[in-house]
């Protein structure tokens, strides 16, 4: 699972059967520091999340129909909860950022 | 899912018999504001839409649980056609 922020939703008259009654939401993926982390996505909705919140996000297909009542389905993304709060032992590590060194030293080799 | 603009169209005589009797569009995947993102791809289409439409598609073995016989080889499916995008307010920075 990912965390997301809801940034909006979209309507659809002519859409798969599978999706009639489900309310579809367009979601960015985020880092554990609140930066975008690729494209935003569609994702269908079965928590009622709403607009600017924080979420979890299933990218997985048969979790994401599942979540929504359905066998298989033509759904590769779902809001599957509502983050509340999240706890990190450290500070996140930047998203581009290169892993964090090991206490060991390295520089022996070139002195 | 992922939003997309239909750009074109594309036939094949000799094909997959799975694919026999499916439309297959060209689409070029959008950001919620329209804008282009990355490069257009060939999907198979489950609603019927035309050039210029947005669209959202799904892909991945899921693209395949559009069609009731579930034997269609696609990994890209257009399952929408989107009305309307409603954008809440982006977070600044």
């Amino acid at each position: 699972m990912l965390i997301a922020r809801v940034i909006g939703d979209l309507t659809a008259t002519r859409k798969h059967a599978t999706h009639e009654g489900k309310k579809l939401l367009l979601v960015q993926p985020l880092n554990l520091d609140d930066t975008p982390r690729g494209e935003p996505l569609v994702a269908v909705d079965s928590v009622n999340a709403g607009m600017g919140q924080r979420v979890l996000l299933t990218q997985d297909g048969y979790a994401a129909f599942t979540s929504v009542g359905l066998g298989l389905s033509p759904i590769d993304a779902a809001v599957i909860g509502i983050v509340d709060h999240i706890e990190l032992s450290s500070a996140p590590v930047p998203a581009a950022g290169p892993a964090p060194k090991k206490k060991k030293k390295q520089d022996a080799h070139q002195g | 899912m992922r939003l997309g603009r239909v750009t074109g169209r594309l036939w094949s005589s000799i094909k997959n018999p799975g694919l026999d009797a499916q439309r297959l569009l060209v689409v070029q995947p959008v950001t919620p504001e329209g804008e282009d993102t990355g490069k257009p791809l060939v999907c198979t289409d489950a609603t019927g839409a035309g050039a210029g439409e947005l669209i959202y598609w799904v892909r991945g073995r899921e693209a395949s649980f559009a069609f009731e016989s579930g034997e269609v080889p696609s990994d890209a499916t257009i399952v929408g056609i989107v009305d309307e995008v409603h954008l809440g307010k982006r977070k600044a920075g």
